[in-house]
């Protein structure tokens, strides 16, 4: 049983209709990059996988996990939000309290655990909206890790980073996938997504390429970024 | 300081003393929230509505607050539960709204024997005990909600899509947070009136985050501000025969332009 099976997805934006007849499947430990164009659907499709938007036909399959981890595109409100670094780190264990209304044993220790493995624990308590941007997304990251440590969705996360701290960053999402994390992810940057992806879903206007990278490299849509395009 | 307990010895101004406080202490709670999900509009809109709503009730002999609350709730679930893929023209449909209700309730009130300024403005002298306790266990009833449910309101208000995505239960604290909204913006508006309430809702929030960077010490100073700002509004409002609602709200004007100026 794969992880996450995509059976003839259809997603739309606005009532528009972005993806069409979109299969794939993944296994656990698989680490997918999900690139193409601007307006290709890429985020709206992430939407569609965390069941912020509901598919308009087909289905989206998750095999137990239902509740992956999720670092969002951060918003103009949150870069200047008045929250503590560790406030923000706790938010992500609320799924687990489900319906209960004080914090379970456990959540202390996942924070610190969090927090150590992102190497933000000096930061706890200095406001979210005075870190630099990497180390924001480093607070979301613990933040999404807190959450699940199954499955991570992520979309841009290296949107206004620059050059060294978005390949810093991109380094300690490969550290993650020892734990036998399946990583999902939303990019403009190929060259990192070649590197260390297992598998590229490439949408384009009309049509998408899935597979794994080697296949991706030899395919017209792999050369996509050295020229070619999808048809 | 003798002047000041006699103030509080009639019991017009003990009513409007402690219906305020509560007031001022929900407003300050729920504005946070607002303000950081930027839909400080809403609270004003809400408090046109609410306008619309008593004179309507009035009009039609009917009880104005058991005609307002259940009206304003509504309003305020539709508006601040909507998703956020359709807040295309939500500015414009909040200002339509909150003018079209205005409109309706002074319509509503034309050739009507009722004093419009009174709603406008308020009447926090002319509370009466129901309505102070009323005012006490709404007070109680936020109070007690935020202490138990602050993180859940931190994630809601910093990232709804994170949480919601991640399967946390947060559809009850949204509701919540509306109803609380509308019910305060109800009972404000008889002690400060419609076109002031919404200060009360903004300014404590404008002002604690201008000193504090933490949620939950944002959260106290807020609450904190609020109440002093009330209490500093009413004694300076009866000691010089001023508007309450009005000195009520350049207490809160003054607080933050100050802690503006010290942030610089």
């Amino acid at each position: 049983m794969p992880l996450l099976t995509v059976r003839n997805l259809a997603l739309a934006y606005d009532g528009r209709c972005v993806i069409e007849h979109l299969n794939f499947t993944l296994e656990p430990g698989d680490y997918l990059c999900i690139v193409g164009e601007n307006g290709s659907g890429k985020s709206t499709l992430l939407h569609g996988l965390l069941s912020l938007l509901p598919p308009t036909q087909g289905e989206i399959l998750w095999d137990k996990c239902k509740e992956p981890a999720y670092l969002p595109q951060q918003t103009k409100q949150q870069r200047d939000f008045p929250a503590s670094v560790e406030e923000v780190v706790r938010t992500g264990c609320l799924n687990r309290r489900k319906l209960r209304i004080f914090p379970l044993p456990d959540e202390h220790e996942r924070v610190e655990a969090n927090l150590r493995r992102f190497g933000i624990e000096s930061l706890r308590r200095r406001p979210y909206a005075e870190l630099s941007g990497g180390q924001q997304q480093r607070v979301l990251l613990a933040r999404a890790l807190c959450a699940s440590d199954k499955i991570l969705l992520l979309d841009e996360p290296t949107a206004g980073l620059d050059p060294l701290v978005s390949a810093e960053l991109y380094r300690l999402i490969d550290s993650l996938r020892d734990g036998g994390l399946t990583v999902i992810m939303v990019t403009h940057d190929l060259a990192p997504a070649l590197s260390s992806a297992s598998h590229i879903l490439h949408l384009g206007h009309k049509s998408y390429w899935f597979g794994t990278t080697e296949d991706y490299l030899q395919s017209p849509a792999g050369c996509g970024f050295a020229g070619g395009t999808i048809s | 300081m003798t002047e000041f307990f006699s103030m509080f010895g009639y019991s017009f101004m003990q009513r409007a003393l402690i219906a305020g406080i509560a007031v001022s202490l929900c407003a300050a709670l729920l504005g946070v929230s607002l303000v950081l999900r930027r839909y400080a509009m809403i609270g004003d809109g809400l408090s046109h509505v609410a306008f619309g709503a008593v004179s309507v009730a009035t009009a039609l002999h009917l009880s104005p607050l058991w005609v307002a609350v259940p009206v304003v709730m509504l309003t305020a679930v539709l508006l601040l539960s909507a998703r956020e893929n359709n807040h295309t023209r939500g500015d414009a449909s909040v200002a339509m709204l909150s003018t079209a209700s205005l409109a309706i309730g002074v319509l509503a009130m034309a050739g009507k024997n009722t004093d419009v300024y009174s709603y406008m403005f308020g009447s926090i002298l002319a509370v009466r005990a129901e309505e102070m306790w009323l005012c006490l266990l709404l007070g109680a009833a936020v109070l007690v909600f935020f202490l138990l449910f602050r993180d859940r309101i931190l994630s809601l208000t910093f990232d709804e899509g994170f949480a919601r995505a991640t399967g946390q239960r947060i559809g009850g604290i949204r509701l919540a947070l509306a109803i609380f909204t509308a019910v305060t913006i109800v009972l404000g508006m008889r002690l400060m009136g419609t076109l002031l309430i919404s200060a009360l809702v903004l300014f404590p929030a404008m002002s604690a985050m201008q000193i504090c960077r933490r949620f939950g010490s944002v959260l106290c100073a807020a609450g904190i501000i609020s109440v002093l700002c009330f209490i500093a509004g009413l004694c300076i409002s009866y000691q010089f025969d001023l508007a309450p609602g009005a000195t009520v709200v350049a207490a809160n004007l003054t607080v933050y332009t100050i802690l503006r100026l010290v942030r610089r």
